[in-house]
């Protein structure tokens, strides 16, 4: 269970070194919510989700939806890690000509599973998804990432209503509970109040946990493969930036065009990152 | 082919919706991928009793369009063959981003039904009545848009829409339509149904069996017509439109929708391009639906054979 444990933290300080790595050569980018999804991302790729690269339309596989489609350059750090992608074209998000789009699409990238970016329709479509593999008796699972402010989509709720009525228990959605969205803080636009109850009563099983902890992620991942009868929601108390000091303490994380002084704190971050790494293997 | 139709138009004995209700059952059938989705309008759409006769391969989500659009390109990702109906504004107006980006953008398939085309929605009245459809669909890169005249036409459509793939928009109305043509017919080009020299009149839907009146009432006059059944809009049959121009050297377009947006202006951007001739479009212009019975709403619109023969023949001075 250590080896694991540890094993899966690796694996999200390389996420988040490559997205630091990725984002730095473009220039700009949704960084918040991009480093708020690492761990997760870590405790998925790295453990739970069955889809081979060499087989990648394999119908058993199990399918990852990116519903918050602005953390895709975390999304794309980790399918380069997992060998979907090379580092060259990991390097080339948002340029002209590129594969990696700031928002993942599912016919230019490889790994992708669906095209995602406009809010609240990720979730619907991993809905109809895991609907489909239960129609046909798979026993695969279907994730999707929602994020806390791509919450206040009325379609999410929809979906929900749906995963919760059809018992889609093989459906495990996250929340990127990071309580913050563009314009600042989410309990001062619209506030969420209390996911896992708001989850409870759609018909979920719902937990939170400490969405910085690759353990405790895991942990919520393999009680939510016990429940037979309804989807599951695992809320994610993350922080936006999270993983960088620097960002997180940052008031205005959400799309950074690094200043010098930014430029200079994520350079530290990178060093620090690839000692760590260093120090593990 | 058809010169004694006009004599002798007489509704379907199917309704389309039961026409919709067949097809699919029948496509269900022969495979089981096919999966025909609902928003709480089966009722409307004759498609209720398919939840007993395929319950693996029928799902009403309730109303929830948005949701519906998702669910639809989940199923696409899943190697199924979505049907999904509801009432036209539903489907389009109310889930339009779904539609560009779950499932056209992401290159997914889908055949969506939107019924009670235009003012056929009678006393659902503004809220309902869409004439703009056509419009947004056809603004949607690679989709196609249909408007059905009959019942064969539209079991043939849905079928071609299956077999091709793609984001799909067929435009119906619910109830009986015109009977124009036999089964076997196929629905690959327009279809040219009267063949005139001094006019070519372009029109789908409703409209079609009103070109067809008319038609017949401009013969008193002595302008011979060629009536177009242009059931699809997009794509175009640019090459049967252009060459009916050349043959009359004036052009007519009339549906019941927005003459901005659906067929009146395709037909204006082709000819416009290419081959530039006196046109006119009827159609709706800058105004809401409203409640009424056909009829009435038909008039008001100016959606009638005696509308489209004033406006023809105003058309035909013009070349002079």
């Amino acid at each position: 269970m250590v080896t694991v444990t540890n094993s899966l933290s690796a694996f999200a300080d390389k996420i988040r070194y490559y997205t630091l790595k990725e984002l730095g050569h473009t220039g700009f980018g949704h960084y918040g919510g991009s480093l708020s999804i690492v761990e997760v991302l870590a405790v998925l790729y790295g453990k739970h989700i069955n889809k081979n690269v060499h087989d990648p339309h394999n119908p058993d596989r199990d399918y990852f939806v990116l519903s918050k489609g602005h953390g895709g350059p975390a999304l794309y750090a980790t399918l380069f890690l997992k060998g979907f992608i090379s580092e060259d074209v990991l390097y080339s998000l948002n340029q002209n000509g590129t594969t990696l789009p700031s928002h993942p699409d599912r016919n230019l990238t490889p790994g992708v599973e669906m095209t995602t970016g406009s809010l609240g329709q990720g979730i619907s479509v991993a809905a109809g998804i895991a609907y489909s593999n239960k129609l046909d008796g798979r026993s695969n699972y279907t994730y999707c990432i929602v994020g806390d402010g791509e919450l206040n989509e009325g379609e999410c709720w929809e979906a929900f209503q749906f995963a919760g009525h059809h018992r889609l228990n093989h459906l495990i959605v996250f929340i990127d509970d990071n309580k913050k969205q563009l314009d600042g803080p989410t309990k001062d636009i619209i506030d969420p109040l209390d996911f896992v109850e708001k989850l409870k009563s759609f018909g979920f099983a719902s937990c939170r946990v400490d969405g910085s902890s690759t353990t405790a992620i895991d942990e919520a991942i393999e009680q939510a493969k016990l429940v037979t009868d309804k989807p599951i929601a695992i809320v994610l108390d993350t922080i936006k930036g999270q993983g960088v000091p620097y960002l997180e303490q940052k008031a205005d994380n959400h799309h950074i065009r690094p200043n010098e002084e930014d430029k200079k704190a994520l350079q530290e971050a990178i060093e620090q990152l690839e000692q760590r790494m260093k120090d593990g293997e | 082919m058809v010169s004694s139709m006009t004599q002798t138009l007489q509704l379907d004995t199917l309704e389309m919706r039961q026409v919709y209700a067949k097809t699919l059952k029948e496509l269900a059938a022969a495979d089981d991928r096919v999966i025909a989705l609902e928003a709480d309008l089966s009722s409307s759409m004759s498609t209720g009793r398919l939840k007993d006769e395929i319950p693996n391969q029928y799902l009403n989500l309730g109303i929830m369009e948005a949701n519906m659009m998702g669910v639809t390109a989940g199923l696409s990702l899943t190697g199924r063959k979505p049907f999904v109906h509801s009432f036209g504004q539903f489907v389009t107006r109310r889930a339009f981003d779904q539609i560009f980006v779950s499932l056209a953008y992401a290159k997914l398939n889908a055949v969506l039904v939107g019924s009670d085309a235009g003012v056929t929605a009678e006393h659902n009245g503004g809220t309902h009545m869409t004439f703009e459809d056509m419009g947004l669909m056809r603004e949607v890169p690679n989709a196609k848009v249909y408007e059905v005249s009959d019942a064969v036409q539209f079991a043939y459509i849905l079928r071609k829409a299956y077999r091709e793939g793609g984001v799909n928009y067929i435009r119906t109305i619910r109830k009986n339509a015109v009977h124009l043509y036999e089964e076997g017919e196929t629905f690959e080009k327009a279809k040219v149904l009267t063949e005139g020299k001094d006019i070519t009149i372009v029109a789908c839907g409703i409209l079609v069996a009103e070109a067809l009146k008319a038609a017949e009432q401009l013969k008193e006059k002595g302008i011979s017509a060629t009536v177009i059944d242009m059931f699809s809009i997009k794509p175009l049959d640019v090459e049967t439109l252009i060459a009916s121009a050349k043959q009359t050297g004036a052009v007519l377009t009339a549906e019941n929708h927005n003459v901005n947006g659906g067929l009146g202006s395709a037909v204006a951007e082709v000819l416009g391009e290419n081959y530039p001739v006196p046109l006119y479009r009827i159609g709706v212009r800058e105004q809401f639906g409203q409640v009424g019975k056909l009829d009435y709403l038909k008039e008001f619109y100016g959606l009638t054979a005696s509308n489209i023969v004033e406006h023809a023949h105003k058309l035909v001075q013009r070349k002079k």
